[in-house]
């Protein structure tokens, strides 16, 4: 069971008071989108070994969803961050970089 | 012959008399026996039957990892089958029964079993029970249940009267382990000023240090025991339990901790069991080593057992497993079983030992005592069927095609070495290195489980890291380097000296003798529990089994309840010598949580009866309750499917509500709906994007159906908007579906239109929302006065504030049934008086309560779709004849690119209509449309099925709603849906809609 800090509250908490919500920094695709497109944005996740980018809730405590940096085998956590972000923050990024360095980045 | 012993004991209390029962016939122990102790101490060394072969069965060890002495426990609500004697303490009228024989322990016919061993090699359930097909269910099922297999599951019908609870704990620092190690690691880290958390899993701490003599500052181990625990447990900074088993480790140092508290005193009224859910900064293992057998024919006959076990049994309960023992090793620590024995007056007619060179301080010690030793020799196999009566002795390189030597002996002590305790640093992705000098696995301190910041959460010491000599020094470092973690000036006192006599290496031998014809590997247990074989393994490699996982699960080694403890290492090794490969290279199977099993109990806790789940009440459940409500559970909610009077059916209850509600007045409580207030300069935006048609538009004042779709759009919900003024909305959704919306909500608001200015409440316990449903609704609440509730004033689908009957209110004219409804939204708190002044008013009028079948049954009539009846996550709004409701004007909303795929749009999906049974009689639920033909899979082709289907009391007849195949194209068409058993019913497709079509009742 994994310990998380959400970053809105504050608060570290056990997984049980979150909910998860998939890979992060995901782009929607609407109507006008090729098959290609919408098959990728519903359908295709990268599932890593290692470094990734995942969607959680607070959903038992203040309820906001933010982002967190995580590595799926060590389950090492290198951060957490607001939802309201279109890709990792750069100190989270060096971070990994610095741990990780055969990583290839995020995209 | 297994006695007790006239003096010695260190954990026994002979004052203490203790009366037990073994299959009925009476036996006493002393304080301080386990329940395995005490039988051997009555000489009673068959205590069960093997699970294939029904093999006689005695004690092999003295702990965890004993794999035989498993027994059922208890009378009654409180049987528990497999049970270990050797961690049950002995109590006070204690009732303990032998398992898997028939008839009896001592005469087993189902022994036949193995006078054709070739009979149940590895996989042979695999290889021999697969033709006919239907012999597996009524043939070849009962028989193996009847023959394999062991303790009996307790009757369906009792239930536990026990209490189990859990507790949650924080610590700096965890000690699995209450051994020298153990205590060590606790005194440094509490010395050092961190809070201590401190575990054994055994009934006395100090493990097995006093009986393997070890010296520590030059006396015996017990004393520096019993000053180091009253040292600890004067401390504020540590927390101890006794009876206490690390079961888990979890990730970020989550660890579940199995705590017997009452196991040994059944009639204390404290809880029975106790998980602890622990969080702990650091975790070292203290979990010591388990000796492993070894494998020479017949190493299963009751008298033979590790070295170690006789050694405990001996020291720690005054008990002799035999008169006359042979010990066979393969390293020095056998001996200190051997000298002890022969100290305590036991005769030891041969030490038979692997090794060609025998030499060190162990041995001599042997030979002082005149010990005769056999060097370079191995048992050939143990003369006895449910007793050892002898061994014959062979050279360890031979054959074994003859014996060298005979002995006459009671039991044997088998000593294959030792494996350290990795379990719980292996839970948690701890890697293991192979010890070749050792001949085991031990934790790799340079790949340890990473914690949440990816540094070392677990840390191993003592025995349980490899360390097999002094320990203390080691437990002392690794718990201060912890220490320092935590506060990094940290110190604490030079540990005591430990010392044990040294030890000459050890041999690894993994089949005795190392050439053994197949006779006798073919009596060479690995897994005894399980009645895996070293042929089978061996067997299982030939048939090309090369994944020790795999081989795990052909073979069964390592699956029964002891989870191999004894048999891993050894199984391997036979593996890896069969693949002919290193053992590291064959690796390990995987280790998983609990070390040993713990009970269901404990982990369900106090979640049982009226605290398994949280319940959701409305403000008028009370009265529901008090007024013959039959509950249905929605989502959590319990609502009322009918209120049943006294004498009535409950179709009888169900359809008298559906007549009040067409021909008078009714009620419903409609409390659960979903209330959600969408309000913010964006949120008419915000609900075009929710909803499949327009909601922006709506005026202030009105209401409008919607539907809701995710991104495949797929129909998620369903539901009527209100707007409440410029800048809000109130949205009903299912009542199962409100959190789930309400999330759905914030999601997309929080991370992906973070920009847009929307607040969302979930207002849905905030309200008692009623539903005033029947031709006489509007005179009723009229009654009540306060607001003009005239077909002007207040138009269907439309909504007002106000008062009625001096209660704030907001009425909805909205309809679920098709008749003229309102339906009334008070705060919660006034539901109660303001549904009791409806029933008062009414009176005259009829006025009733109506449940959830009614509603069902009321809404079929009309044609009006269940989310989650006519939709199951498959279907879309277009399917349900709910094109009308799906914008064309609006560029996007959620889950329109999905219903532009082409699936989405194939003239052959199944579509929603009505169905008429021609004979009128009710379709069952879910039923099929069958037609001619096969599909891809040789299945019957099917063409349909139901979705909702009632006893319509309006009509008189069957009524149902269904999706077909092309089903609007084909109005009047007949098909055939499958009954029970193989019987056909005819049934016509007509309009979903079967009362009222123009909608003229609920417009007046």
């Amino acid at each position: 069971m994994l310990l998380l800090t959400c970053p809105c509250c504050g608060i570290t908490a056990e997984e049980t008071e979150f909910s998860p919500g998939g890979e992060a920094h995901l782009k929607r695709y609407g109507p006008g989108s090729t098959d290609d497109e919408y098959e990728a944005y519903m359908f295709q996740r990268k599932n890593p070994r290692g470094v990734h980018f995942e969607r959680w809730r607070h959903s038992y405590g203040c309820g906001k969803w933010f982002l967190a940096a995580r590595d799926t085998v060590t389950l090492e956590v290198f951060g957490t961050y607001p939802a309201q972000t279109t890709e990792p923050p750069a100190d989270i990024v060096a971070r990994i970089k610095l741990k990780r360095p055969e990583w290839e980045g995020y995209r | 012959m297994s006695h007790r012993l006239a003096q010695g004991g260190r954990l026994i209390d002979r004052s203490a008399t203790v009366r037990f029962t073994f299959n009925g016939k009476h036996y006493s122990g002393f304080a301080g026996d386990t329940l395995a102790a005490g039988l051997l101490a009555n000489d009673q060394t068959l205590l069960g039957r093997s699970f294939k072969y029904h093999r006689p069965r005695g004690v092999v060890a003295s702990g965890a990892e004993e794999p035989n002495a498993l027994v059922g426990l208890g009378k009654g609500d409180r049987f528990e089958p497999n049970q270990r004697a050797t961690t049950t303490e002995l109590f006070e009228g204690l009732v303990a029964e032998s398992q898997n024989h028939w008839p009896s322990l001592e005469f087993d016919l189902l022994a036949l079993n193995s006078l054709v061993p070739q009979f149940l090699t590895a996989g042979f359930y695999y290889k021999t029970f697969i033709q006919p097909r239907a012999f597996w269910k009524h043939v070849y099922e009962p028989i193996i249940r009847r023959s394999a297999g062991l303790g009996k599951a307790p009757s369906a019908k009792t239930r536990d009267p026990d209490r189990y609870e859990q507790i949650y704990a924080f610590c700096d620092v965890l000690i699995i382990g209450g051994g020298i190690a153990g205590l060590q690691a606790a005194l440094t880290a509490a010395q050092a000023g961190v809070q201590v958390m401190l575990w054994e899993q055994a009934a006395n701490w100090g493990g097995r240090a006093p009986v393997d003599g070890v010296f520590i500052d030059g006396k015996p181990a017990d004393e520096w025991i019993k000053k180091t625990v009253e040292t600890l447990e004067k401390m504020q900074n540590v927390r101890m339990r006794l009876r206490c088993m690390g079961a888990g480790i979890h990730d970020h140092g989550y660890v579940l901790g199995y705590e017997r508290i009452t196991d040994h005193t059944p009639e204390s009224d404290a809880p029975r069991h106790r998980l602890w859910r622990l969080r702990a900064g650091q975790i070292i293992t203290a979990t010591g080593a388990i000796e492993r057998p070894l494998s020479f024919a017949g190493n299963d006959v009751p008298g033979v057992m590790l070295a170690s076990a006789m050694r405990d049994y001996l020291v720690n309960h005054a008990i002799a497993a035999g008169k006359n023992v042979v010990v066979v090793t393969n390293n020095d620590d056998a001996y200190r079983t051997a000298i002890a024995l022969r100290k305590a007056g036991i005769g030891i007619p041969a030490v038979v030992d692997a090794r060609t060179e025998v030499e060190g301080a162990l041995v001599e010690e042997a030979r002082r005592l005149g010990i005769r030793i056999l060097a370079g020799k191995g048992i050939r196999k143990v003369i006895g069927h449910k007793q050892v009566k002898g061994v014959e002795i062979c050279r360890i390189d031979s054959k074994g095609t003859a014996y060298t030597e005979k002995f006459d002996c009671d039991a044997v002590a088998m000593s294959g070495g030792w494996s350290p305790v990795v379990h719980l640093w292996s839970h948690c992705g701890g890697k293991l290195i192979w010890d070749d000098s050792r001949s085991f696995f031990r934790p790799d301190a340079d790949r340890p489980p990473l914690g949440l910041d990816g540094s070392a959460f677990v840390l191993a010491c003592g025995t349980a890291n490899g360390d097999m000599g002094a320990v203390l020094a080691g437990a002392h470092q690794t718990s201060l380097a912890i220490a320092r973690t935590h506060q990094p000036t940290a110190s604490a006192p030079a540990p005591a000296s430990d010392s044990v006599s040294d030890e000459a290496p050890m041999e690894p031998v993994w089949i005795m003798p190392r050439n053994a014809e197949y006779d006798l590997r073919m009596k060479m247990w690995l897994d005894f529990q399980n009645d895996v074989k070293v042929a089978d393994v061996q067997l299982a490699a030939r048939e090309g089994y090369q994944s020790v996982e795999h081989t795990k699960r052909y073979t069964t080694l390592g699956m029964a309840t002891d989870q191999g403890k004894l048999s891993n290492i050894n199984g391997l090794a036979v593996l890896s010598d069969a693949l002919g490969q290193p053992v590291p290279v064959t690796g390990t199977t995987t280790f998983r949580p609990p070390y040993t099993p713990i009970s269901l109990g404990a982990i369900a806790a106090e979640a049982r009866g009226a605290l398994f789940q949280h319940l959701r009440q409305t403000p008028l459940h009370d009265w529901h309750a008090a007024n013959h409500a039959e509950w249905e559970p929605v989502g959590q909610w319990r609502r009322p499917y009918t209120y049943r009077n006294p004498g009535e059916t409950r179709q009888q209850a169900v359809n008298r509500e559906v007549k009040a509600a067409r021909e008078n007045v009714a009620l419903l409580d409609a409390s659960t709906l979903g209330k959600i207030l969408v309000t913010g300069p964006d949120a008419g935006k915000f609900l075009d994007m929710l909803y499949t048609n327009m909601m922006s538009t709506l005026a202030p004042g009105k209401c409008r159906y919607g539907l809701m779709c995710n991104e495949n759009g797929f129909l998620m919900d369903d539901g009527v908007v209100a707007r409440i003024d410029a800048q809000s909305f109130l949205v009903h959704t299912t009542s199962g579906g409100a959190d789930h919306v309400h999330a759905w909500m914030e999601d997309w608001l929080q991370c992906e239109w973070w920009d847009w200015k929307v607040h969302t409440v979930n207002l849905t316990e905030q309200f008692a929302q009623i539903a005033v449903v029947g031709p006489k609704a509007r005179s009723l609440l009229e009654r009540l006065g306060g607001m003009d509730l005239g077909k002007e004033a207040l138009p269907f689908m439309e909504w007002r504030a106000g008062q009625l009957g001096g209660i704030d209110t907001r009425v909805f004219r909205i309809s679920f049934s098709g008749e003229l409804s309102f339906e009334i939204a008070v705060p919660a708190s006034k539901g109660r008086a303001f549904w009791d002044r409806l029933l008062e008013e009414g009176r005259d009028l009829g006025v009733m309560p109506y449940g959830t079948e009614a509603l069902h049954i009321l809404r079929a009539e009309k044609g009006f779709i269940m989310i989650g009846d006519e939709t199951d996550g498959t279907v879309i709004p277009q399917d349900l004849g709910l094109s009308w409701a799906i914008s064309k004007k609006k560029s996007d909303f959620l889950g329109k690119r999905g219903m532009e795929r082409v699936a989405m749009t194939d003239p052959l999906r199944w579509k929603l209509v009505g169905l008429e049974t021609l004979d009128g009689s009710v379709l069952p639920h879910g039923a099929l449309a069958v037609c001619s033909g096969k599909n891809a899979n040789g299945q019957v082709r099917t063409e349909g099925r139901v979705t909702s289907t009632y006893f319509s009391e309006t009509l008189g007849r069957g009524i149902a709603m269904g999706l077909v195949e092309r089903g609007p194209e084909r109005l009047g068409e007949e098909l055939l849906f499958a009954g029970a058993g193989n019987t056909r019913i005819k049934v016509r497709i007509v309009d979903p809609v079967v009362y009222d079509k123009e909608g003229a009742r609920q417009n007046v």
